[in-house]
């Protein structure tokens, strides 16, 4: 874990991924928001790649930054230009205290905290060459129920949202 | 200080990852919060998600999994919350197109419809 090149990528991305994020919350334009949480989204699976987490980092990326993200630029293009702007409402303080105060409680709790981590030696063992055939015996192995449950939701998911945004025919 | 001294610092750690998790999901707080408009909270919602993907997998790289778990178990629940905010994110989009057709706006301040 302590090869230079890991170290300043975990940096990099760290700064990229929690400055785009503030970036959302800071941009006028709701559109350049988007793009902005896309950089995000992106910056986190590069984090991910940092855990030796390759297809997690993989399917992040085709769903956040591609899947979710186009919904979302849809979703924008079909309100009107002046709904468009990324307006503050009343909670701003409230929410800046609230996420500050969440921040600080997680940094000092993960730092104070004595985890029970692995020891070096360990680590390196457990540097996965590719985690893809270990998450499909764990999906359809001892997680096979919940796997199911979740193609039926996704399959509900689907349904609910063409019957919630079709047109109502005219009579 | 030496460089051996400070490395505990330096090398990123399990209270790296976790840190970072909670500053992502703390500006994804903000962001849910404080907008007025119902797509940018969603954006919100999305990156507090992520946050919470990034601290499964950092426990499930450096902390020592129990006896009667799968190795990746970390990674499969974060498999499970990819599609739980992928269908999240369809349905949560089309009830504002929806409410958008209905109501002109996607103003969460002015979709004030149950407020007696």
């Amino acid at each position: 874990m302590d090869n230079p090149g890991v170290v300043g990528a975990f940096y990099l991305l760290a700064g990229v991924t929690v400055l785009s994020s503030l970036a959302v919350f800071a941009v006028r334009n709701l559109l350049h928001a988007v793009v902005f949480l896309v950089l995000a989204f992106v910056g986190m699976a590069g984090i991910f790649i940092t855990l030796s987490a390759d297809f997690l980092a993989v399917a992040q990326i085709l769903i956040y930054a591609g899947a979710v993200s186009i919904l979302l630029v849809f979703a924008v293009m079909l309100t009107p230009l002046g709904d468009r702007n990324n307006a503050n409402s009343l909670f701003v303080l409230p929410g800046v205290a609230v996420a500050g105060g969440f921040a600080t409680i997680v940094a000092l709790v993960a730092v104070a905290t004595d985890w029970n981590v692995l020891s070096e030696d360990d680590l390196d063992a457990r540097s996965f060459a590719t985690t893809i055939a270990d998450i499909g015996q764990a999906l359809l192995g001892p997680y096979v129920l919940a796997f199911e449950v979740a193609s039926v939701l996704l399959l509900a998911a689907l349904i609910g949202a063409i019957v919630l945004v079709r047109e109502e025919e005219r009579a | 200080m030496t460089f051996e001294e400070l490395k505990p610092f330096i090398v990123p750690g399990l209270p790296h990852y976790l840190a970072l998790s909670g500053q992502v999901f703390a500006i994804g707080i903000l962001i849910a919060l404080a907008k007025r408009n119902a797509i940018a909270v969603l954006m919100g919602v999305e990156l507090m998600l992520n946050a919470t993907n990034l601290a499964f997998l950092a426990f499930a790289r450096f902390v020592p999994n129990a006896a009667d778990t799968p190795a990746l178990a970390g990674h499969v629940f974060v498999v499970f919350i990819l599609t739980v905010a992928a269908a999240e994110a369809a349905v949560a989009l089309a009830m504002a197109v929806l409410v958008y057709r209905r109501r002109e706006t996607v103003d969460l301040d002015r979709l004030n419809l149950l407020r007696w």
